[in-house]
């Protein structure tokens, strides 16, 4: 292949694939995990989720320890007001929308996606990074062109490079939709239900692997204090997984509550200063936002800085909220707390399915109900 | 488990993924109007009774790929090969071909005749003539550059395959190769992602391989090549179609590195990915073990395994025992395999 790009190395993960090494942890994860009790770990991440069904990993433990699912999946988050908005700018304006590729069949409240809207003539472009939109915009001068941004703070120093880039070269046909949304907020939201639900049983949090790269980990210590609750941050492959969840058994049977870092390979104890110095540059703290499942959320998202304003879809297309309300009968709220098992709810695999999704955790392959409909429908797992 | 009907009222990209909704896409439109005993079992050929033990075999093909020219080969030697690969899971050595282009206007003559030489090529080194064609352009901005329409005929190998209504429980699945290298290749050069890799796609074509299992051993059921929707495609057919499940075992299914890797890097996976010149067969298990040896020993299948076995429960599900001895579904994608996010 052309030698214009990065090379790709040989095996980057084999590493931390050894099943010899895996199963050296799950005998560990065994022994110590005491019969006498219950473990039930969050594991925040919807590719944390994700890895543990490909791999077949909660298959392998033991009993009495749960993996429950967190809300850590952009696509998942994300209101139906958001999308809904989206649409109305598609139909409203003639302007490009580029989105990452699983935003692209996330039901509105008019159970329509960008996938038909596309079907239906509307200029949608799925695209890896923000930069190509530069690309597009650059090619196609007296178009405009829209970046639908989602995401946690792993994907928001790239729409802040979009935006400054944006400016820099003075390009007028680019603005950006914002919806990047933060976790400790989120992680708030589960142990402090803003609807005054109870707060959940969780005795330790598999922490976000690549949020973390961005933010570090410092950030945790508070939480942790707070709620009690252990926090490991870890990678992505199979021993990653399994070492944060020896870890976190290792800490409830001591007693202990605090913030380890499994995937030290990747995340720096500070995160990444420059990426986080674009952010600040480009972004400020919104004061509440909306997310699906766990309410209005404070302090929980970012908005572009009002100097960038120019560069704001919602002021430059004078984008309204549209009030809408998720389907009354969906879980997908007490799924994305790890209260409620996506098998539980009424609508999983009859009226929600991942070809015709009602609620978004069946939409992105990273949502809980989805990895359940695609890996595990064939098992009844013993409810926790 | 049911699937609901998605009926958006247009075509989708989707539809042409060969995922479920290119399943349902068939079944609801084309399959249910044209029924006949031919069709109906939606191999990847037909096998129609000619002369008496004469059969032919027949399949077509349409070519539509970004980028035109990759590594490892072009539209044209996937037109060719395609289509010979087609004639062949259906039992068949394809003769004759016929092609028909759909040229966009402002498409390179250079470029044309670039793909032209690299189909006589094919055909050439499979000893197949392309025998009639037609050529149509449309305005610019009607076309993606050139659209090949391929359909090949020719006569059934001596010992028959029984296809889908032949596979039974208790059938081993062998698999000829490693699987993804065409798909990965095209999504990597596709929207700029170059990397700088040696991989090239693995467009070949799989007749001589047929002949030679076909030729040698009995009890061979059902053969398909994963192209489009990947591996999973292709088990989730057939047991969609036998209403029995399959389960492999991931520690037997070959892999190539680089595809391995490109994938993590995509957040996609190669079971899903198309190759162009690999093959899934059912087989008798009294048979296994000769035809695996059969398959080894020939160039197009030397890396050959045997990965799963149609299972005695019904369920209609692809099951995979992974690399941690743990279980999962190895599901049919609806549509087109997104990258994620995260």
């Amino acid at each position: 292949m052309k030698s214009s790009g990065p090379s790709v190395p040989s095996n980057p993960v084999a590493d931390f694939r050894s099943p010899v090494i895996a199963e050296s942890l799950l005998q560990a994860i065994h022994l110590e995990a005491d019969p006498q009790r219950q473990y039930r770990f969050m594991e925040f991440c919807g590719g944390h989720t994700h890895a543990l069904f490909r791999h077949g990993l909660t298959d392998r433990l033991p009993s009495n320890l749960h993996m429950l699912h967190g809300p850590g999946c952009p696509v998942c988050v994300l209101p139906v007001s958001r999308i809904d908005m989206a649409f109305n700018l598609l139909q409203d304006h003639n302007i490009t929308l580029c989105t990452y590729g699983d935003m692209l069949r996330v039901p509105g409240s008019a159970r329509n996606s960008l996938q038909t809207a596309k079907a239906g003539g509307a200029q949608v472009e799925i695209i890896y990074s923000p930069a190509e939109v530069l690309t597009l915009a650059g090619q196609n001068r007296d178009r405009q062109f829209v970046f639908f941004a989602i995401g946690f703070e792993t994907t928001a120093p790239a729409t802040a490079l979009l935006i400054q880039a944006v400016k820099s070269q003075g390009l007028t046909n680019v603005s950006v939709f914002c919806n990047h949304v933060l976790t400790p907020p989120a992680i708030r939201g589960i142990m402090e239900p803003s609807d005054g639900a109870p707060a959940p049983d969780i005795d330790g949090l598999i922490g976000p692997g690549h949020v973390s790269v961005i933010t570090g980990i410092k950030a945790y210590e508070a939480l942790v204090t707070r709620y009690r609750t252990g926090i490991v941050v870890a990678g992505f492959e199979p021993l990653d997984l399994l070492q944060a969840i020896l870890l976190l058994v290792r800490q409830v049977n001591s007693g202990e509550a605090t913030v380890e870092n499994q995937y030290r390979r990747t995340v720096r104890p500070a995160g990444n200063l420059i990426a986080r110095q674009f952010m600040d540059q480009t972004f400020q703290v919104k004061e509440c936002f909306e997310w699906r499942g766990l309410g209005f959320l404070p302090g929980s998202a970012l908005q572009i800085q009002p100097e960038l304003a120019a560069f704001d879809a919602e002021l430059r297309f004078n984008m309204k909220p549209v009030p809408a309300a998720d389907n009354k009968s969906c879980a997908c709220p007490a799924v994305l707390r790890g209260q409620t098992r996506p098998e539980d709810c009424p609508l999983f695999g009859n009226f929600c399915t991942p070809d015709n999704p009602v609620g978004s955790c069946m939409v992105s392959t990273e949502g809980a109900c989805a990895a359940h409909f695609h890996y595990r429908r064939h098992l009844q797992e013993p409810a926790p | 488990m049911t699937y609901r009907r998605q009926n958006d009222g247009l075509v989708t990209l989707a539809h042409g993924s060969g995922g479920r909704a290119t399943a349902e896409l068939i079944e609801q439109v084309f399959r249910c109007k044209f029924s006949n005993p031919h069709l109906d079992p939606l191999e990847d050929g037909a096998c129609l009774p000619w002369q008496q033990g004469h059969d032919i075999v027949m399949a077509t093909d349409s070519h539509v790929v970004t980028p035109l020219f990759f590594p490892g080969g072009d539209i044209g030697s996937l037109a060719v090969n395609g289509t010979l690969n087609d004639v062949a899971m259906a039992g068949g050595r394809c003769r004759y071909i016929s092609a028909a282009f759909i040229l966009e206007e402002g498409f390179a003559l250079a470029d044309l005749h670039r793909i032209a030489d690299s189909m006589a090529e094919a055909a050439k080194r499979a000893g197949v003539l392309i025998v009639t064609g037609d050529t149509k352009v449309v305005e610019r901005g009607k076309g993606d550059g050139v659209f090949i329409s391929t359909t090949g005929i020719g006569e059934r190998f001596q010992r028959s395959l029984p296809g889908i209504s032949g596979i039974r429980a208790g059938d081993h699945i062998l698999l000829s190769g490693d699987l993804g290298r065409h798909g990965a290749t095209i999504t990597a050069l596709r929207k700029g992602l170059q990397f700088d890799t040696d991989l090239a796609s693995d467009c070949e074509n799989l007749t001589p391989l047929v002949e030679a299992m076909l030729g040698s051993t009995a009890g061979i059921r059902c053969l398909r090549d994963p192209t489009r929707g990947g591996m999973a495609a292709v088990l989730n057919e057939w047991a969609s179609q036998t209403r029995l499940s399959i389960s492999i075992n991931e520690p037997d299914i070959p892999s190539n590195p680089t595809v391995t890797s490109l994938c993590e890097l995509l957040g996609l996976d190669p079971f899903y990915l198309a190759s162009e010149g690999r093959l899934l067969c059912v087989c008798d298990p009294a048979n296994v073990s000769e035809l695996l040896k059969v398959m080894q020993q020939h160039p197009s299948g030397k890396k050959a395994a045997l990965i799963g076995v149609v299972a005695e429960k019904p369920g209609a599900l692809v099951q995979i025992t992974t690399h941690y001895r743990g279980k999962c579904l190895l599901d049919w994608r609806y549509g087109d395999p997104l990258p994620r996010i995260c």
